[in-house]
């Protein structure tokens, strides 16, 4: 049927770059409207506290500014916003549910919560405005620390529960109490995981501007979820859906925090456009994102493993602390993915995971690329460390004993995943992947040869090996449109939007193998709502896996037409027929062919009659849902060398494989890894936000919250498996987060073999103070020094590339 | 208040009046409608907003408009000017060859994801391959060190600059 080059698997170059490069990409604040006004925030300096009152008469009489609102303001548009997950199904599971609000009455609940927007006529006057506004509020002493938290005669976030506890669950397998009476050894460890933030370098911004005379309202919005915005706010505003049109145009990086809604920003600049009649744009500053974005990754771990002499895994025992942040809008789906991931590539017969999500005075928590998993994966991979090492087994060795082998799928693990269908890994081939990574590392040489050659020389170089699963492409569903057009150029609208993952190429690539035809004339269009309306948005890893599903199947429908249409019109059998560079062809009669677009316009036919029930047109709409997501693998391997005297540690190499089932464009997954690596590496070593005990954020700009740079990044070799998930026709799984998941634990292991088990990384971030301590016995370490070691003073950066 | 202000940008004259307090960023993106240069720190550490101004890369969040008086500043939109107005098809397909050499190597080396912090990394390294035909990794490491990007990890970038100073070498 399909004559020319296939594209499915190709590294075929991105469609979009020709736009970014140039300056030329629509982003939020590129948008620009006659008689638009410009919004800013005023944000609680208080972490927490009682708001007794707002007073805002000098900053409406300032000119220049239109108008001012607090939350008394709003009248009936006041209110809390959606709870955008609803809990799993887990028996005896208690959740308090507690969402953010648009501007804040009677409380302040965490440092950067809105009080006050300005609208103004540009943003400069705006900002000028807000230094006008009087807060009067009653400061509270902040919740900041998760035990203390939980603590009798704790203060509250939310009185009205009783205690801090946004949520309480408890998830079993098998009877570990029972079980750890025959274990040979149990490991038990206290795990710590901090909170960074996504720091994507485009903060977040709405605009919106209402049409009067069309009685419609277009709003721009750097959401990963244009749909959703639509669809709730129509609700909140009283407007039909078709009267709203959310655009997410380019977005600067997502990984996340871009999935939330509604944020306050996002209901009320399209409600100010509204009721001012003008169009308003907002454009969050850097040290904004610091406080009103959402954030991750805070979790403290009591685990235990419990190991017969071989090595083999008895059971896991976790009880573990979430920190939600002042609200808990998106529900369980962080801490859920935890307890399921740290199942991790092993046979497990016998869990018992308990967590407690926990109200604090800090910045909503939702899910940031990994969105739990990292600690899930940290967790079990530092416990098989520790076990290997007790045992006096190698740490290769002890995950091979465990793997799921490849024919244990589907595997049932018999609890709850994110999207509460059981966690039913649905393949893999755990020890194929080991094996590339010990290959590509050159693990035995290094552990025999080249380590000890280099120890002996003083030097502290270490490896770290570990392996991981990403639950990823789960529902629920995601839709696309394919039309051919009488030019014969193809569009293909979908609902998802996108931040850099490629979509414009990848989905091209989809429709090109199916319509036989270069990419290049395939257009993708995304995050529009009025191109597409149906849909979720782009999380979790599943754009490829179920948009990409769709793309397909609505080009195998369209497919579908053109041989029907095309085989009326030249005369022959469908089985006849080759789709070839934008035209259909009679197989060995290359004189017998149609132009797709012509029969893109003799499917619309101006006049005469059609057999009744013909659709017209070369266009078909296909939806995708999986019953449940699949499972992606893979291995990261790092070589690092650990200076003792200043801490600092230098990545020499790093190898990631990875399974992500049927790859699209591996120069695509292949971006994702690279970049996902860099975030697991700031992660690991950098990125932590300090709190004040008041709950104020100590490190709210780039100056103080250190990213990796180019200097701290190093090159990744990439190796893929390829095990198809059997719960698509693509057989893809996602990888949009694979990278940022298993780093810090790869990396721990190193730093620990580096430094010959002086120490135990049981904290992250391991920044080079904390690495300090722990080699000196110090407060802050986390950790266990296990002997003294180097004595000079750390300071500084974490790591440097290998020269 | 506005005060007098005169330069050129991208090789055109612009004269206006502007508030002391203009960044440059902002007259750049909204007064010029130069979007290109994009904004994502306003305190000069990731560089996302970095123009050459008499040639050379600077932070245009750190300077006002009013300093600009007088100079010449280049945007990223003086690099590939043949494509001003090209639209989705025509930017997004075959025969792009108005791309500047680097943006082409970009390209071809998968160096941009979001593409958010890419304008201002390529005025950080234009400068910088003028000044070295020929770098090694770590120069360009170091070149790049002062530009965020939370996408790609930097080994694409990297890989880029190696490309178009390879092909600079041999068409030279």
């Amino acid at each position: 049927m399909r004559a020319g080059p296939h594209w499915l698997g190709e590294r075929v170059r991105r469609l979009e770059d020709a736009k970014l490069l140039t300056g030329r990409a629509l982003f939020t604040d590129d948008v620009d409207l006659p008689g638009m006004l410009h919004a800013a925030f005023l944000r609680s300096d208080d972490a927490h506290g009682v708001l007794r009152g707002v007073d805002v008469s000098a900053a409406r009489a300032r000119p220049g500014v239109v108008a001012v609102f607090t939350a008394d303001d709003l009248g009936d548009y006041w209110r809390p916003g959606p709870a955008l997950v609803p809990p799993p199904p887990i028996p005896g599971l208690v959740f308090n549910s507690a969402t953010q609000v648009p501007l804040a009455r009677g409380k302040v609940r965490h440092a950067g919560e809105a009080i006050a927007l300005v609208v103004a006529e540009s943003r400069y006057l705006a900002e000028d405005a807000l230094g006008d506004i009087a807060v009067d509020v009653a400061p509270l002493p902040a919740v900041t620390d998760l035990e203390a938290a939980l603590a009798e005669g704790a203060p509250l976030v939310h009185e009205g529960f009783g205690s801090n506890v946004a949520a309480h669950a408890r998830q079993v397998k098998g009877d570990y109490a029972a079980a750890r009476g025959g274990a040979y050894r149990v490991i038990r460890r206290r795990f710590r995981y901090d909170r960074g933030a996504a720091a994507a370098i485009e903060n977040r911004g709405v605009v919106a501007a209402w049409d009067a005379k069309s009685e419609e309202l277009t709003v721009w919005d750097t959401t990963q979820a244009p749909i959703p915005i639509r669809n709730g706010l129509a609700g909140m505003l009283g407007l039909r859906e078709s009267q709203v049109r959310v655009v997410a145009p380019f977005i600067g990086g997502g990984f996340g925090p871009k999935i939330m809604m509604f944020y306050p920003e996002e209901v009320l600049v399209p409600w100010a456009a509204l009721r001012l009649g003008r169009p308003v744009k907002w454009i969050e500053d850097r040290q904004e994102n610091f406080y009103a974005t959402t954030q991750e990754r805070l979790q403290i771990h009591d685990a235990e493993l419990a190991v017969a002499e071989d090595g083999a895994i008895i059971g896991v025992h976790d009880v573990f602390l979430f920190d939600t942040g002042a609200y808990d809008p998106y529900g369980l789906t962080i801490p859920i993915n935890s307890q399921c991931t740290l199942l991790g590539p092993y046979a497990v017969p016998h869990y018992d995971s308990t967590f407690t999500a926990v109200f604090t005075n800090r910045p909503i928590v939702t899910p940031v690329r990994g969105a739990g998993r990292q600690h899930g994966v940290f967790v079990m991979e530092r416990l098989l460390d520790l076990a290997a090492r007790e045992l006096g087994m190698d740490r290769v060795e002890i995950r091979r004993r465990n793997f799921l082998p490849p024919d244990a799928f589907p595997h049932d693990h018999q609890i709850l995943f994110q999207d509460f269908a059981p966690l039913t890994y649905d393949s893999g081939n755990y020890g194929a992947a080991m094996d590339r990574a010990v290959a590509a590392i050159g693990y035995e040489e290094f552990v025999r040869t080249e380590q000890p050659k280099l120890r002996a020389a003083g030097r502290r170089v270490g490896l770290g090996i570990v392996s991981y699963i990403e639950g990823t492409g789960i529902g629920p569903y995601e839709g696309a449109r394919v039309t051919i057009e009488p030019s014969g150029a193809v569009r293909v609208a979908t609902g998802v939007g996108t931040q850099g993952q490629g979509h414009f190429t990848t989905f091209a690539q989809l429709v090109s193998d199916v319509l036989g035809m270069d990419p290049s004339k395939v257009q993708v269009i995304t995050g529009d709502t009025r191109e597409f309306h149906w849909g979720t948005g782009t999380f979790a890893s599943r754009g490829a896996v179920v948009a990409g599903n769709a793309v397909h199947e609505a080009a195998v429908r369209v497919r579908a037409k053109v041989l029907k249409l095309a085989a009326d019109a030249l005369g022959a059998d469908e089985r006849e027929l080759v789709l070839a560079c934008g035209s259909v062809q009679v197989r060995g009669d290359p004189g017998r062919a149609v132009r797709l677009g012509d029969l893109a316009a003799k499917a619309n036919p101006l006049r005469g009659a059609v057999t009744p029930g013909t659709e017209p047109g070369l266009e078909a709409t296909a939806y995708f849902g999986p019953a449940r997501g699949n499972a992606a693998n893979g291995v990261h391997a790092a070589i690092v060398e650990v200076d003792p005297e200043t801490c600092q540690v230098a990545i020499r190499r790093y190898v990631v494989v990875h399974d992500c089932g049927t790859p699209i464009n591996p120069m695509v997954v292949e971006g994702q890894v690279q970049g996902g690596v860099a975030m697991g590496i700031g992660n690991a070593f950098y990125e932590e936000l300090v709190w004040g005990e008041n709950g104020q954020l100590m490190n709210a700009s780039f100056m103080d919250y250190l990213l990796p740079t180019a200097l701290d990044v190093p090159a990744v070799q990439i190796e893929h498996t390829v095990t198809p998930s059997p719960l698509n026709p693509l057989g893809t799984k996602g990888v949009g987060e694979a990278g940022a998941i298993p780093a810090a634990a790869a990396l721990a292991q190193a730093v620990e073999d580096a430094l010959g088990g002086a120490v135990e990384v049981l904290e992250i971030p391991l920044s080079p103070n904390r690495l300090f301590d722990l080699l000196h016995g110090g407060a802050g370490g986390g950790g266990h020094a296990v002997s003294p070691a180097a004595r000079e003073t750390a300071a500084g950066r974490g790591t440097g590339v290998a020269e | 208040m506005g005060i007098p202000v005169s330069l050129t940008v991208n090789g055109a004259g612009v004269a206006r009046e502007v508030e002391p307090r203009l960044l440059l960023s902002d007259f750049l993106r909204h007064d010029l409608g130069l979007t290109g240069t994009h904004v994502g720190c306003e305190h000069g550490v990731c560089g996302a907003c970095t123009v050459l101004l008499d040639g050379e890369a600077v932070r245009s969040c750190l300077l006002f408009a009013v300093q600009a008086h007088g100079h010449t500043v280049a945007t990223v939109e003086s690099l590939a000017p043949d494509l001003g107005g090209a639209t989705g098809a025509a930017a997004a397909g075959p025969g792009h060859g108005a791309l500047h050499p680097l943006q082409e190597a970009f390209r071809e080396a998968h160096a941009l994801q979001c593409g958010f912090c890419t304008p201002g990394i390529l005025m950080t390294l234009v400068p910088f391959l003028a000044e070295h035909a020929s770098p090694g990794e770590a120069e360009i490491r170091e070149a790049l060190s002062g530009n965020l990007c939370r996408c790609t990890g930097y080994k694409n970038i990297v890989d880029a600059v190696v490309l178009a100073a390879r092909r600079a070498a041999e068409a030279a």
